[in-house]
């Protein structure tokens, strides 16, 4: 029997769960290079903001044990050039596509929800509500209950309902499960889980923070239990929201833990700096992994870490 | 198919030979379709520290010379410097070992289509790509001038080989222990002025490029820098390696240097700007 590889972010179904992550793709011009993009489930887009952005001033980047320290401060061409390139050249070469914005406010995400949800075809939204990179750390909107809550509500009322909505939420809070339940309250479909964990690398040449906006979001594979424990907290608190689990995934059985702690899609990020064409190893390995454990459809193992004790 | 890196492969390249060369260690690897494609200032990525690695971002490396032919089919050379535990892990390899290498990436260096007067400038490791240019430049009839700048002479890198391109190589160290004492930039309004050059190529670290400039603007030549931006993924994704750059319409960008460089127009540079995003930037 074929395996069944498909998976759902209600309502969209997707022909495999594996996708990009934002802001670790490009335009997804520089990975064609290298596979074809229709391969992946969706690709994620860079969150896109109204505006141009230069992002942040170098350095930029400290590698760290198992993973990197970042500061880009999403920079990017803004929603009008992004529309009008990287959105057809996606499509015509057949990737199916998240599209992800951020906002600086409240209101720019009903300005960019107005902006990208006559995207023909789009599989989704990523709301991405959790940047560290922002200039005042009380503006990481996925960090406190209301913020998060206005930021979805705000996109939801300007989508129909036919478009998921996925908030991408940020580790660095007490409880996960609260944040997460909230912006499901104001209409998110799902949840990303999860962005970079904020950090900081100090030069002990020159006895200063090694990045020139000091702090940066740490990911890689250093943070992946940390997404293993988010996913698993959320799925257990949510279990019928799709997650899109990601955070440190740079092999199949990576990927697998966070299927079985309850992702229905895996993000791959990092990985992707470290070779071009890491999603497709994932995705092949992870399909070889689950067929060994005799699942016949990916969905099967959606969660199957939180089955009873006694089977 | 995309316009970035269109000849950009990625292999597991073998290791045909591993030589230390004073400070630095020069690496023969067996890559046919790459050294066919790749041109003087394109440079590799590779993956170091083997699967379980701590290390996670790719290793850049400037191609220090290709060739297509030969019995492997096709070698990249390359000069590099066990300085951090990715170069030491690189380094160390043993003969036959292959390592996942990606490339050809970033531009290259322009080649004029008239004989010119060219002199290149490169400090420290940042030599490695010149000598490849020089042999380019040489076959198209230009002249080759050399200048190699290091804090000290066992960190100059100039094999015999390499000389043989060039007309003049001139040393100079920071602390006088080979060659004219002093900057390399020191040495340069002579040069310029005794070998009538007319073009400037370097690569080297940032401080030498933003001086060479000042000089290039100075005698009005123009000088194509290779530069050095920490890298994640050499391939244009991460935005972590980013200069400020003028385009052509004027406007400042924050530019990938890994795929609007290495190499770029000196005079389109906005030097000196580590921590600043400079003042007109678009999007700033």
């Amino acid at each position: 029997m074929m395996f069944d590889y498909s998976t759902t972010l209600n309502p969209a179904t997707l022909p495999n769960p594996i996708l990009t992550a934002s802001g670790c793709a490009g335009s997804g011009k520089e990975l064609s290079q290298f596979f074809a993009l229709q391969e992946l489930g969706a690709v994620v887009t860079k969150s896109i903001m109204l505006k141009p952005r230069s992002g942040r001033a170098t350095p930029r980047m400290a590698e760290t044990p198992s993973g990197m320290l970042n500061s880009i401060g999403l920079q990017g061409p803004g929603v009008d050039i992004f529309l009008e390139n990287d959105i057809p050249w996606l499509q015509s070469q057949g990737a199916r596509v998240i599209v992800s914005i951020a906002g600086e406010t409240v209101d720019d995400y009903a300005a960019l929800a107005r902006r990208v949800r006559g995207i023909p075809n789009l599989v989704g939204i990523e709301v991405n509500i959790s940047c560290p990179n922002v200039e005042n750390r009380g503006m990481v909107f996925s960090c406190h209950p209301d913020t998060a809550r206005a930021a979805i509500e705000n996109v939801r009322r300007n989508v129909g309902s036919d478009i998921p909505i996925i908030a991408k939420l940020s580790p660095d809070v007490t409880d996960i499960t609260l944040i997460a339940r909230e912006v499901v309250h104001a209409g998110a479909d799902g949840v990303a889980l999860i962005n970079t964990v904020l950090g900081m690398v100090i030069d002990v040449h020159s006895m200063r923070p090694k990045l020139a906006q000091k702090t940066g979001g740490l990911s890689g594979p250093a943070i992946r239990p940390i997404a293993v424990r988010a996913v698993y907290q959320v799925h257990s608190a949510l279990p019928r929201i799709p997650i899109v689990g990601m955070g440190g995934v740079a092999s199949g059985k990576d990927a697998l833990e966070l299927v079985l702690a309850g992702a229905s899609a895996i993000s791959i990020g990092t990985a992707t700096f470290g070779n071009p064409t890491a999603a497709i190893s994932v995705k092949e390995e992870l399909k070889v992994l689950l067929d060994e454990r005799g699942f016949e459809k990916f969905q099967d193992a959606v969660g199957y870490a939180h089955r009873p004790e006694v089977e | 198919m995309s316009a970035i890196n269109p000849r950009a492969v990625q292999v597991q390249a073998e290791l045909l030979s591993n030589k230390k060369v004073g400070s630095y260690h020069h690496m023969i690897f067996a890559v046919p379709e790459m050294a066919q494609n790749s041109r003087p200032g394109n440079f590799v990525a590779i993956s170091v520290g083997g699967e379980s690695s701590a290390m996670v971002l790719r290793r850049a490396f400037a191609i220090y010379r290709s060739s297509d032919k030969g019995s492997a089919g096709g070698v990249i050379e390359l000069v590099v410097a066990p300085h951090g535990q990715g170069s030491k892990w690189l380094t160390s390899r043993q003969i036959h070992e292959k390592v996942d290498m990606v490339g050809p990436l970033g531009t290259s260096f322009g080649i004029p289509t008239e004989p010119v007067r060219a002199l290149l400038v490169g400090g420290g490791y940042g030599s490695a790509p010149l000598f490849g240019l020089a042999e380019t430049l040489k076959s198209r009839g230009c002249r080759v001038d050399m200048v190699l700048g290091a804090s000290s002479a066992g960190k100059i890198y100039a094999p015999l080989d390499g000389k043989r391109s060039v007309s003049s190589l001139t040393i100079t160290t920071d602390d006088g222990s080979a060659g004219i004492h002093g900057r390399v930039s020191e040495a340069l309004p002579a040069l310029i002025e005794e070998n009538e050059s007319e073009i400037i190529y370097s690569c080297g670290p940032m401080a030498m490029l933003e001086a060479i400039q000042g000089i290039a603007s100075k005698y009005d030549l123009m000088h194509q820098a290779s530069v050095e931006e920490s890298m994640a993924c050499g391939i244009g994704v991460c935005m972590t390696c980013v200069v400020p750059l003028r385009g052509s319409d004027g406007v400042i960008r924050m530019s990938r240097t890994c795929i609007d460089g290495p190499v770029m127009d000196g005079s389109d540079v906005v030097w000196n700007s580590k921590g600043v995003i400079p003042e007109g930037t678009w999007g700033a």
